[in-house]
């Protein structure tokens, strides 16, 4: 590969060889690199999930944190999403995504939340709430 | 036509100013100058992005399962809860299994690049191998929770819990029989260009369903066996 070939302004396919063969880190090592880390932060999950290395009303958000940094893992070495211009749209599709799931998890969830609150059963109530529903 | 007499400096032309360089492979070849001129993008590079645009909206499908997990999982109508159904050995050899299938996807991707057809196949294959057994392990833990009574029909979390678990199930089946169909195309119709974009697309789709499964160990097993 030459050295125009590697500094390109064009588009690359996601997932494409051709670039991440180009990196320092690249090829057969950017898979090692990414399955490595990726065993390592699964260890750590299903450790911080098992044990009580963790305060255990932490351990929901170290959880989340581990699987974010997991799913990075597996976008930047095995998928090979980099921040290169020719990544651009790539990015930009990835961010987007990022967004609508966003909206959808934690939208749900704080609906859902505030609806189950909103509809508990009459045996939970007290007396206050029950006459304030039959005015 | 080459750079050197479009641009006039011989061997430097780092923005490609002079046009295509008229080398081998694909992505490149045919595109001119870096600002956005010079005709669309490979059609591979097309390929790869409409498929990458496919994969995000499956992974927003998925995560409209995962809201409903979110939701659902403490409804367990006095039926069985996570922590009492859950075998986290079993979660944690599946979740070696397919991440170790990625790796080797990965590896077979490389040796396409190479155009290696023999390392190509062996990796597919193993790639399968992995694939099915966690298909397997999946498919076993389904039947035994069916036959402690705990099926989806029986709360609205065990609902909420073959939905996004069996969806990504599914996934995986349909990528094994993929899997199965590029290892024949491969093999009697050789590296030609339309058999490497859709060993591209497998190779994404493989990767992607990997993602998928590290919210589903998270937020299915390890946060429903925590509560």
């Amino acid at each position: 590969m030459t050295q125009t070939e590697t500094t390109d302004q064009n588009d690359a396919a996601p997932g494409a060889e051709e670039i991440n063969v180009a990196e320092s880190g690249g090829g057969f090592r950017a898979y090692l690199i990414g399955y490595g880390l990726a065993l390592l932060l699964t260890a750590a999950s299903f450790y911080a999930a098992q044990s009580d290395f963790i305060y255990a009303p932490a351990i929901i958000s170290a959880l989340v944190v581990l699987a974010i940094a997991q799913m990075g893992v597996h976008l930047v070495f095995f998928l090979h999403i980099t921040t290169g211009p020719d990544n651009t749209n790539n990015v930009i599709a990835l961010a987007f995504g990022v967004m609508v799931v966003g909206l959808v998890v934690l939208g749900s969830i704080w609906i859902m939340g505030h609806l189950h609150e909103n509809t508990m059963p009459r045996e939970n109530m007290t007396r206050e709430e029950m006459l304030q529903m039959q005015r | 036509m080459s750079a050197t007499t479009a641009s006039g400096f011989p061997g430097h032309d780092p923005y490609r100013l002079g046009g295509s360089h008229g080398h081998g492979g694909h992505g490149h070849g045919h595109s001119a100058t870096g600002h956005g001129e010079g005709g669309q993008a490979s059609k591979l590079v097309t390929v790869a992005y409409g498929f990458w645009i496919f994969l995000l909206s499956d992974i927003i499908i998925f995560a409209t399962f995962f809201a409903g997990y979110a939701v659902l999982s403490h409804e367990t109508a006095g039926g069985p809860t996570g922590s009492e159904l859950f075998d986290l050995n079993r979660v944690g050899i599946q979740t070696f299994l397919l991440l170790t299938s990625s790796f080797t996807c990965g590896l077979g991707s490389l040796a396409t690049y190479r155009r290696d057809m023999a390392w190509t196949q062996i990796w597919l294959f193993a790639t399968g191998l992995l694939g099915a057994a966690f298909l397997f392990l999946e498919v076993q833990e389904f039947v035994q929770m069916v036959e402690e009574g705990a099926g989806p029909s029986r709360s609205a979390f065990l609902s909420a819990f073959y939905a996004v678990v069996g969806c990504h199930g599914l996934h995986v089946s349909a990528g094994l029989l993929w899997l199965g169909t590029m290892m024949a195309q491969l093999f009697f119709k050789g590296f030609r260009p339309d058999i490497e974009r859709r060993l591209l697309c497998f190779n994404l789709f493989w990767h992607a369903l990997d993602i998928v499964w590290i919210a589903v160990f998270t937020i299915v097993y390890l946060l429903g066996a925590n509560q």
